[in-house]
């Protein structure tokens, strides 16, 4: 391809394509966790003895990551900031602070899946566990992924190119930031 | 540029919307050699099918699940939405390609895999999952149950595979129609089926997201024994009927709904008569978008929903018929008073009218909750969604490809060829549904491998009536040879095509025949007016293109008693 379609610099619109998409992407996104956080609330309306079941969850482990992952999303803001008015130095320093706080959340989650494990407490005990690990493990994806995204565009910042793509992946971080909002509570906190 | 750069690789949402094309016509084919194998079962119980052989309950149930699979998720999907929404939204749009054209190389990739995926199925110990299109748990979770522990996991992950690919594609749909818009096209001047093409697509989003959570928890279900569906570990084999249905039925109008714009756009143009209330039919459009989220229960009558819950789905279900009946009476006052040309595509436009008529229709039986006690589960519900996809799919595809192949591949198309095609399609069509809604009426049940098994359905004049339906069908799927023929000739012959066959006014047809990479040596400039103007009668042509400089007579400030001066000036003074 020598050059890029005239198509991708276009914006009939009015909002930039790159921000669009992932307002579009975020709606699928919604559905999806949407439909996931509807089973569960079904599933938990009926059955009381789930509350026993959340109180195995770690409330203290969970609160420690919502803090960071809300502190992480501050940091992007800040990256954010700092792309707009193209000082790229400080943007990249923002995204790495962003990309360490997915790290601080992934290992504390991860020591939580440890010790419940160890605990007996595994995806087949009760469907409230099968929920537990199937909603918490697709958010996790997602804070994988976001971690990598914002690898590649770090990259690209540190050259000075496509600096409207941490706009993007902020918005993406927020989002993830958000389920998180919904899982903490529904999970951990409900007893 | 090498060939895998030009047709593999491509980022050309022309070559893409092709490969969309060709891959859903090959599925088609295997999807139709399917059903010829288990129609020839149900007919002549247990012959040896030529081409195939003796067909076991296993595998019976393999093919019917395979064939409804594939008809739907890999034949009218890919075609209706991808195919023609590749080709047709930056052509129609006046762009050269789609804003994201790695993404939409990425989404034909996941696609294909999905396809491989669906195929490799089966050819695994036990072969593909037999378990129905609507896979319900616990069958399908279960493989003690459904006897494919391969084919079911892997039937799932094409499916889920699929779903990714269509996310993607579909996100590439909305955000070039909203942003890659030519200078002049706004929202009331885009063609009628681009919009249906993009608010399918905005169905399909909203509706799969549960169904992609639902079908991660059967994949664990099915692989690592969690417990999501099954009643004895605390689950709800229910909760899938909701996810799949929630999905399943605004799935209907993602199909639909490209192949209602299709013919809008034939019927406009082959009538020579501006489109009748195009606003009436972007709103009744969205109506029935909004609508099909919350008719899915209609679906589980019988599954032991609460009674009171059935009878708001059938209101909701009832009320749905109202828009696309709208939109059916605004297609027939679009032709009434038009000079209809009855030229191949125009032959498809109307027999989608017709045939979906009949589809439409029969729905409103199942829709009310009582009758559907009696006739859920029988050939009358097998009747009635095919009077509704194979217009959508079939019918929608042949009036799509015979009206835009001048402009896909460059070449006319037979007329005379397209026409014997039609008939023979039609015909058999018509003969091989209206006895399985007899057969259904009777009390013929779905998903039975062997009638001859029960004595008050294997009756001779039950079995006159399979035979008339398989022998239609094969003459039917016989007849699709003849269009394979007037394919292969028309692309063989000379004679080029010009760039504007049926005087058409959306902006495809001002490129070249076929269009080069990047569709126009020059983008069009500007976009004057609505892509419906006929027949004006201020003007001597009997069609009026997008891009030709002049006043919108859609403008409020438009005056009658055009001529080509004062127009002129009135653009200026506007511009």
């Amino acid at each position: 391809m020598s050059q890029a379609p005239i198509a991708t610099s276009r914006s009939a619109s009015g909002i930039p394509t790159a921000r669009l998409a992932v307002w579009w992407v975020l709606a699928s996104e919604i559905v999806i966790f949407g439909g996931l956080i509807m089973c569960y609330l079904m599933f938990r309306l009926h059955h009381e003895s789930w509350a026993y079941e959340a109180e195995a969850t770690k409330t203290a482990a969970g609160a420690f990551n919502t803090f960071v992952l809300l502190t992480s999303s501050l940091f992007v803001v800040l990256a954010h900031n700092a792309a707009e008015k193209k000082d790229t130095v400080k943007a990249v320093r923002y995204i790495w602070y962003t990309i360490f706080g997915g790290f601080v959340f992934m290992a504390v989650k991860a020591y939580e899946y440890t010790s419940e494990i160890s605990h007996g407490y595994t995806m087949f005990k009760s469907v409230f566990w099968s929920f537990y690990y199937l909603a918490t493990g697709l958010h996790g994806f997602h804070v994988v992924c976001g971690m990598f995204i914002m690898w590649m565009i770090s990259r690209d910042v540190k050259k000075g190119k496509n600096l409207h793509r941490v706009e993007a992946i902020g918005i993406y971080w927020h989002f993830v930031d958000v389920v998180w909002i919904f899982l903490f509570p529904l999970l951990y906190i409900a007893k | 540029m090498s060939f895998w750069e030009k047709y593999v690789f491509s980022t050309d949402h022309k070559v893409i919307g092709l490969q969309y094309m060709f891959t859903g016509l090959f599925m088609a084919a295997i999807g139709g050699f399917f059903v010829y194998v288990f129609r020839m079962q149900l007919a002549f119980p247990g012959i040896s099918v030529p081409g195939y052989g003796e067909v076991t309950p296993l595998a019976y149930n393999s093919l019917v699940t395979n064939h409804g699979t594939i008809m739907i998720f890999w034949f009218a999907m890919p075609v209706l939405i991808a195919a023609f929404g590749n080709i047709l939204i930056p052509l129609m749009i006046g762009c050269d390609d789609m804003v994201f054209p790695r993404i939409n190389r990425l989404s034909f990739q996941i696609f294909l895999l999905s396809a491989i995926i669906l195929i490799a199925s089966f050819f695994v110990p036990n072969g593909g999952f037999g378990g129905a299109w609507t896979s319900y748990p616990p069958l399908s979770a279960n493989a003690e149950y459904n006897a494919t522990p391969l084919g079911a996991p892997m039937w799932l992950i094409a499916v889920a595979l699929e779903f990714v690919a269509f996310l993607l594609g579909g996100i590439n749909f909305i955000t070039t129609l909203m942003n890659a818009r030519a200078p002049g096209m706004t929202m009331y001047r885009i063609p009628i089926v681009l919009w249906m093409i993009v608010i399918a697509s905005i169905l399909f989003m909203c509706s799969v997201g549960p169904l992609i959570a639902g079908a991660v928890m059967l994949l664990f279900d099915q692989t690592l024994g969690t417990s999501f569906y099954n009643p004895a570990g605390g689950g709800d084999p229910l909760l899938w009927q909701h996810l799949f249905w929630f999905f399943g039925h605004p799935e209907v109008y993602v199909v639909l709904l490209p192949a209602m714009g299709i013919v809008a756009e034939i019927m406009a143009t082959m009538a020579r008569k501006k489109l009748f209330g195009y606003k009436t039919i972007l709103y009744s459009v969205i109506a029935t978008g909004i609508l099909s989220f919350v008719v899915w229960a209609h679906h589980q009558f019988i599954a032991g929903i609460d009674p009171r819950m059935a009878n708001l789905f059938t209101v909701t279900t009832l009320l749905i018929s109202v828009p696309i009946a709208e939109l059916c009476f605004v297609y027939i006052a679009t032709l009434y008073g038009g000079s209809i040309t009855f030229n191949t595509p125009m032959l498809w436009a109307l027999s989608f009218m017709v045939e979906f008529l009949i589809g439409g229709i029969t729905g409103i039986f199942l829709g009310a909750s009582g009758v559907d006690i009696f006739f859920h589960d029988t050939y009358f519900v097998v009747a009635h969604f095919h009077y509704t996809f194979v217009p959508i799919a079939i019918i929608g595809f042949y009036a799509g490809i015979t009206y835009w192949f001048p402009k896909i591949f460059g070449k006319m198309l037979s007329d005379r060829l397209g026409k014997i095609h039609f008939w023979g399609t039609i015909i058999p069509f018509n003969f091989i549904f209206i006895p399985l809604f007899l057969l259904g009426a009777a009390g013929q049940h779905r998903r039975i491998w062997d009638f001859s098994n029960y004595s008050d359905l294997a009756t001779p004049e039950f079995f006159n009536l399979r035979v008339i339906a398989t022998v239609s069908l094969i003459v039917m799927i016989s007849f699709q040879f003849v269009f394979l023929f007037n394919f292969i000739k028309s692309l063989r012959s000379k004679e080029k095509a010009p760039k504007n066959p049926w005087d058409a006014n959306t902006l495809e047809w001002t490129a070249d025949s076929p269009p080069p990479h990047g569709n126009w040596p020059e983008l069009p400039e500007k976009v004057y007016r609505g892509p419906y103007e006929f027949s004006h009668p201020d003007r001597e042509s009997d069609f009026w293109p997008q891009d030709e400089p002049g006043p919108d007579p859609d403008d409020p400030d438009y005056k009658s008693g055009y001529s080509p001066d004062s127009d002129i000036e009135s653009s200026s003074t506007k511009a």
